[in-house]
């Protein structure tokens, strides 16, 4: 067993480009759930309307990277107000079930056949990322540090990652300490007193919903930069991956989702790389290595639920500012 | 853990082929019992001692009344022509003199009825050399007949009956998940993996220890009844004494499903397997329904399932009890009902149906994966969202509807995307009723 490749591939994890994504959809998520108490339970099908807007404007309609982006976010813009029309009304689990429906709805609208010359179907999409490179100032080759070893174009990615991670938090910073922002944090801890002094409720979730899906397509859009789109991946477990990361964090906090991405996937790498090792050595005696893969995602899900039930702040987020309220 | 995994494996081999024997000696069976009704080829079979025979098929389905010309030399090299017509299994046989020389068997294009489809690639003339044995196998398999052949009607007819017994299906799992989430306020995403236990647990009893299905199935339902008892038991309740709101509750049972998903995988890895019966014959005489012995057999144990737990429901001590708690907790505590108690049958109750429903579930899809109940998790929540969250009934109306509108959607969109429909629905009827069909309006807010 390399102890040390492990630790490696453990710390690359950290500039991986599907952290970054999962990093920025833990950001928008902290908007929904962490302080307008939206139960979206979709955020797979935001990333996947990021990055397949992204690649779709690039691919059939040819047009630039930056303007792909932008058409990426203005997809999700319109998603976000298709679902909270008919549910921001109603109770929070209502939510929460439209929202997984229509991510759902979304991957199967990605994986049919039917739409096959535009989406790519299961294949899915790839070779859209040439303009995104060429705008690319690094110097070329190979280059780094330690295990943070990368190619040009990955490094592009990754700077452009996180710019993007670091204007989301200030956003969210800035947002969350002004008026809107208290009036989104009263909505989730009550929001019939909200509406009481006068405040638009149906508006301010609009609003949230509008801004967090925003950063989460953006999460979409970084990933795909990085790997090619594949409908695959925008699968319900996505979503509970990120809520995992997420609650791991601190669901009300500026910096909880960028930390709880992060260990997310480190501990994610961890477990991948050290669980096939340990069976490699004979000290896990009765799981084959594919088997040890299959108990990763086990120890997600169990994780998941001890973090609900001892620390539903999560790492850095406090008692006293109540996420679960109703 | 490793020899649980690979234990069955080796003996459900030997059932598959097994099975693949019997398909052989069946259609070889069908082959020879047909030979003296065809009259074209009656005597030169008997009269020449080696055979080519095979059969047409277009999308599945026997092809009767194709013609096949076989050209060859026989042993004195002279040209030898001889034609056959496919009885109504779409069989084919004709007899050589010799087992020497290449053999052109053509598929005569124009005796094909019309409305098959010929697939790219697809060649009318196959060559066959003898080897050791007497006979050679060469089939023609066609593409999907076109759809003109079938009126919208008989499809529609056909369709609706399929949507109907998947409809009563995921009433079973919907049922339970509606009535968990009318006592305890819990929308229980672990649900599907409920569904997907009672699958496995059958799978486990029929090909791992070899019991016949009729006893496997109840033995499944008992052992996921137990599956519910624990998890009220050893997880839920523990949870509700400690004070957890629903949202939270919602998360932890999202973890749960996560985490049982993926243990079932360790055990089944990622193939589908099959339960005994599920190829079965179409029952004949339907017209355009096509229905298998298996499909009858589950549409029948649904309703009379539904039909108790109803009776159970409206009736019992205990049913009465469940709705009113499901009506309003503190008021049913405060006049007398162990709701902790009601809460526990409820659980048992609702893992029963669904443990049975995946049964059915792996029966109709037709296998059994590690992801099956997931895969139906988002329909049986869109069928209690339609019928009103937390209403029994409702879950079997919206179960029904959603069955139905999965199966005849599929008459004017893709097939691949026959589950949007009923996902679309849902979101649209949130805006119009929210409330579902049979909810009530304060329950929403």
């Amino acid at each position: 067993m390399n102890f040390l490749q492990i630790i490696s591939n453990t710390l690359a994890q950290i500039l991986a480009p599907a952290t970054l994504g999962y990093v920025l959809a833990a950001i928008g998520l902290s908007v929904h759930f962490g302080f307008a108490g939206l139960l979206n339970m979709g955020v797979a099908g935001f990333m996947a309307i990021g990055a397949y807007g992204f690649a779709i404007s690039i691919l059939t309609f040819g047009l630039p990277w930056p303007l792909a982006a932008l058409i990426g976010l203005a997809a999700a813009v319109v998603f976000a107000l298709i679902m909270g029309i008919p549910t921001l009304r109603l109770r929070g689990d209502y939510l929460a079930i439209v929202t997984i429906a229509a991510a759902e709805v979304l991957r199967l609208l990605f994986l049919t056949s039917t739409f096959r010359p535009v989406t790519g179907s299961a294949d899915g999409l790839s070779g859209f990322q040439a303009g995104f490179r060429a705008s690319n100032p690094l110097p070329p080759g190979k280059w780094g540090w330690g295990p943070w070893t990368y190619q040009s174009d990955q490094w592009w990615v990754i700077i452009v990652g996180v710019i993007t991670i670091a204007i989301a938090v200030l956003l969210v910073w800035a947002l969350m300490r002004s008026p809107w922002g208290r009036v989104i944090r009263g909505i989730r801890e009550d929001e019939d007193a909200v509406g009481s002094l006068g405040k638009n409720v149906f508006a301010f979730k609009m609003q949230a919903l509008v801004v967090g899906g925003i950063i989460i397509a953006a999460g979409g859009i970084i990933t795909a930069m990085g790997t090619n789109v594949n409908p695959n991946v925008y699968v319900t477990s996505q979503t509970f991956y990120v809520w995992t990361a997420l609650l791991l964090g601190g669901a009300a906090t500026i910096f909880g989702p960028v930390l709880g991405a992060v260990l997310f996937w480190m501990v994610r790498a961890f477990l991948s790389n050290l669980l096939p090792a340990l069976v490699s050595i004979g000290w896990l005696p009765f799981l084959t290595p594919e088997q040890s893969q299959m108990l990763v995602f086990v120890l997600v899900g169990a994780a998941l639920m001890l973090l609900v039930i001892f620390r539903p702040q999560g790492i850095l987020g406090s008692k006293k500012e109540l996420t679960f309220v109703r | 853990m490793a020899h649980a995994r690979t234990a069955p494996v080796p003996r459900l081999h030997r059932r598959v082929v097994a099975a693949l024997a019997f398909l052989a000696a069946a259609a070889a069976g069908v082959g020879i019992l047909a030979g003296p009704a065809g009259s074209s080829w009656a005597a030169t079979s008997a009269d020449y001692p080696y055979t080519l025979k095979g059969n047409v098929r277009a999308a599945g389905e026997s092809v009767p009344d194709a013609t096949v010309r076989v050209t060859g030399q026989d042993e004195e090299g002279a040209a030898f022509e001889e034609e056959a017509t496919t009885d109504k299994n779409g069989a084919w046989s004709v007899g050589v003199p010799t087992k020497d020389g290449t053999w052109t068997i053509e598929l005569v294009e124009s005796s094909l009825p019309s409305g098959v489809a010929v697939p790219d690639g697809f060649s009318f003339t196959q060559e066959a050399t003898f080897g050791a044995t007497s006979t050679v196998t060469r089939n023609f398999t066609l593409g999907a007949a076109e759809r003109q052949t079938v009126g919208f009607w008989d499809q529609f007819l056909s369709r609706a009956v399929n949507g109907l017994n998947f409809g009563l299906m995921l009433a079973l799992a919907a049922i339970g998940l509606s009535l968990v989430f009318g006592t305890t306020g819990l929308s229980n995403f672990a649900h599907g993996e409920m569904v997907t236990f009672g699958a496995l647990m059958a799978l486990l009893f029929t090909t791992g220890f070899g019991l016949s299905i009729w006893v496997a199935i109840p033995i499944a339902v008992i052992a996921s009844a137990g599956l519910g008892l624990a998890m009220d038991a050893g997880l839920w309740r523990p949870l509700r004494r400690k004070g957890l709101g629903t949202v939270q509750l919602m998360i932890v049972s999202i973890g749960l499903s996560l985490a049982l998903r993926y243990v079932y995988q360790m055990f089944v890895g990622g193939r589908t397997e099959q339960l005994p019966g599920a190829v079965a014959e179409v029952i004949p005489g339907l017209g355009p329904i096509r229905l298998t012995v298996t499909d009858l057999i589950s549409m029948g144990v649904s309703i009379v399932v539904i039909v108790a737990f109803a009776w159970w429901l409206m009736r019992t001590r205990i049913g009465r009890a469940t709705r009113a708690v499901s009506d309003n907790p503190s008021l049913a505590a405060a006049s007398g009902i162990d709701v902790d108690g009601v809460v526990r049958v409820v659980w048992v109750v609702a893992a029963a149906l669904a443990g049975l429903s995946g049964v059915l579930w792996a029966y109709f899809r037709p296998g059994i994966k590690w992801d099956m109940g997931t895969s139906i998790l988002l329909l049986i929540f869109a069928a209690v969202t339609l019928g009103g969250l937390g209403t029994a009934f409702g879950a079997l109306v919206g179960s029904i509807i959603v069955g139905l509108l999965v199966e005849l959607s599929t008459l004017w969109i893709p097939s691949d995307l026959k589950y949007v429909g009923a996902l679309v629905v849902l979101i649209v009827i949130l805006l119009f009723r929210p409330q579902g069909i049979l909810g009530r309006r304060e329950r929403i807010g």
